[in-house]
């Protein structure tokens, strides 16, 4: 089956490269892996993919105890033993002890799935490298049952990192790799206005104003991204903050900055630029 | 097709392998390139190019490839490389320093430009060419890359403009080479516990069948409990002045350990040139932040394996003499060396790792080497390189 092409969705807004990223991906059948600052709409992208060509998503979120083997298939021995002890069960039959896991949900799903494999780089370092004959061949053999599991249509496997840990050359070598911008102002103001179309623009300017501001602030812990701006934006407009204060105070502030220490930097910054506005900022350091 | 390219990449250092290029080949065959350059561009950076650290690599290469042109900001780049490598600053005397403050900033930039022309390579010391340790204009800091970017501006976004703009040189990262090779390494460090302690979460294979035979043939489950590591370690890391050149360095053996996870217990902290009275839980070396040394020992088993990461040079009175702190607050009643003896009988286990170079050792070549040698006596000392800590790991693992 030939599948058409993706051009995005009405709520996610995909830049012209990325989009050329997921279709050379989907060409190809290779895995695409998305690296790109948290917030910048990782997760998000998969699902939009699968709804933009309407195919079924499956998630495998990855967590630091996942181990390859938990994606094909599971066997469930002790469930076994425990229906073979009074012999009101035929468990000759293993394969009914066999649970597939998400990998597998993939391979042998009737129709063309999206298959992601969220935070890859929160697992064991070797986890990656488990997984590359899976990935490349798209089967996997249970010697428990004599059977080989065989993608019916090549699921079109999206997989993202933070890049926690550095993913090994062989993986990296299999896949097509895209990293996200951080949105330019122009594109984060379309973002804006697809999640929320009602906003006027004096809104959102004045808080893409405070947040372009904030983000370019030397020393925070962990800048805000898009995802904590569609938050703030939408608390400013259910809080009903006059959009004077915004770009002023910056109300509402925990909902763009989850460190403590972020938030004195911010708060420091924002009195000190209140009461000397004529203050030269940012000196050129030379020497 | 464009198989130049491909060699062009490899010699901007962008490491593209023979599967990538094929991959690339039937990409274009499926005429995913969309006959057009900017299309290429995309095409083949998705496809060639795994992280983003290599972008700006990348588009060098790209820019070199499709139009020829060379860059001069790269050359600046290549002397900040050359920079980086530093040897330890060197002391200039109030007239020299005088001499330097003669000059204009712009005087120095077409200078230095001047220079790149002609200098061919790496140079150390000296007083000319740029480099490090020496006393050229052109080797301390000050001189700002950003001053020298180039790139068109981004109107119709031809590839070789976007090429051109080089909007991935932050994320250049010649140095990150080592974080995963750095844990590799240490995964290695790993000593397995005993069935003694633990919780029991693994099945029991033999005890299981045992058990049910036992109970005539109704299951009864054991669990035994699985082995972990038993390791723990101590990291001290010295945040001293002479320190500041191999941050990086340091930077990328603190993330390592820090995300090894298999370490039963990990403790942190530093020190300033030389442990004295006190150790430090926070890279800024000042009293809040002070731990007793002699707390730290008695809180710290000698089980612990202790890693001591530091340059290991300073002026010998710092090491030999009573009161030879270089920081005023500390007035040390016992000389430095005396208390690293303290902590090389205290540890069964303990290493340091220096990130100068091992051929710098040498009090001969280098003035650090007097201090080096001392401490080497105490501590068997490696280079914080990835052999190094390879090293250092078989040492830290060895049994008595």
């Amino acid at each position: 089956m030939e599948l058409q092409e993706f051009k995005g969705t009405s709520n996610y807004i995909v830049s012209e490269d990325l989009r050329n990223s997921v279709n050379v991906s989907i060409a190809l059948g290779r895995p695409l892996l998305i690296k790109g600052e948290p917030g910048t709409g990782k997760t998000m992208l998969a699902r939009s993919i699968a709804e933009g060509l309407g195919l079924r998503l499956i998630v495998w979120n990855i967590k630091s105890t996942t181990k390859a083997q938990d994606g094909l298939y599971i066997y469930d021995t002790v469930q076994r033993l425990y229906d073979s002890q009074f012999g009101d069960h035929d468990v000759s039959d293993i394969s009914q002890y066999i649970k597939m896991g998400k990998l597998g949900e993939a391979f042998l799903s009737e129709e063309p799935v999206v298959l992601l494999i969220d935070e890859i780089d929160k697992a064991d370092l070797e986890f990656p490298n488990d997984l590359l004959w899976e990935l490349d061949m798209m089967s996997f053999y249970i010697p428990e049952t004599g059977v080989t599991i065989t993608a019916k249509h090549r699921p079109i496997v999206i997989i993202t990192s933070n890049a926690e840990k550095e993913l090994p050359d062989a993986f990296l070598r299999r896949c097509i790799f895209h990293y996200i911008n951080f949105p330019e102002p122009e594109m984060m103001a379309n973002i804006i206005k697809v999640h929320h179309p009602d906003l006027e623009d004096r809104l959102i300017n004045e808080a893409m104003e405070a947040f372009y501001w904030i983000r370019s602030l030397s020393g925070l812990q962990k800048r805000p991204s898009t995802s904590e701006l569609l938050d703030w934006v939408q608390a400013l407009t259910v809080g009903g903050i006059s959009v004077d204060r915004i770009r002023k105070e910056i109300p509402l502030l925990g909902v763009l900055i989850k460190k403590n220490q972020d938030f004195d930097v911010i708060l420091k910054r924002l009195n000190a630029q209140n009461t000397s506005k004529t203050r030269v900022r940012g000196q050129t350091l030379w020497g | 097709m464009f198989v130049n390219f491909f060699y062009e990449l490899r010699r901007a250092g962008v490491p593209v392998s023979l599967t990538e290029w094929m991959t690339l080949m039937e990409a274009l065959s499926k005429g995913l390139a969309y006959s057009s350059l900017s299309g290429f561009y995309y095409l083949a950076r998705t496809v060639l190019v795994k992280s983003e650290t290599y972008f700006d690599s990348y588009d060098v290469a790209f820019q070199n490839y499709f139009k020829g042109i060379e860059t001069p900001a790269d050359v600046v780049e290549q002397a900040l490389e050359w920079l980086k490598k530093q040897i330890p600053p060197l002391m200039i005397s109030p007239e020299e320093r005088k001499m330097f403050q003669e000059w204009d900033l712009d005087k120095l930039r077409r200078e230095l430009e001047e220079r790149l022309r002609t200098q061919d390579g790496e140079h150390h010391g000296g007083s000319k060419w740029i480099g490090t340790g020496g006393r050229s204009r052109f080797g301390h800091g000050g001189y700002n890359p950003a001053g020298v970017r180039i790139g068109g501006e981004s109107v119709n976004r031809s590839a070789v403009k976007v090429a051109a703009e080089r909007r991935y040189r932050g994320y250049r990262s010649d140095e990150t080479l080592g974080v995963r090779q750095f844990e590799v390494a240490l995964r290695k460090l790993r000593q397995l516990t005993t069935s003694i302690d633990g919780e029991k979460d693994e099945l029991d294979l033999d005890g299981t069948i045992d058990a049910t035979c036992r109970n005539a043939g109704r299951l009864e489950l054991v669990w035994g409990r699985s082995r972990k590591n038993n390791i723990k370690v101590v990291l001290m890391m010295d945040s001293g002045g002479s320190m500041d050149s191999y941050v990086d360095l340091c930077s990328q053996l603190f993330t390592a350990v820090n995300r090894s996870t298999h370490f039963k217990d990990l403790k942190f902290y530093y020190f300033h040139n030389c442990v004295y009275e006190n150790v430090y839980v926070n890279p800024a070396c000042i009293s809040r932040y002070a731990v007793k040394t002699y707390d730290f020992l008695r809180n710290v088993d000698p089980e612990y394996r202790l890693i001591i990461v530091g340059d290991a040079s300073m002026a010998p009175s710092e090491l030999t003499m009573v009161g030879g702190a270089i920081d005023w607050t500390i007035m040390n009643n016992e000389p430095g060396l005396v208390w690293l003896e303290r902590l090389a009988k205290h540890f069964r286990h303990a290493v340091w790792l220096n990130p100068i170079p091992a051929q710098w050792w040498d009090a001969r070549v280098y003035y650090g080497g007097y201090t080096i040698t001392l401490i080497r006596k105490l501590f068997p000392m490696f280079e914080l390189t990835v052999d190094g800590l390879e090293q250092a790991v078989k040492k830290l693992k060895a049994r008595f």
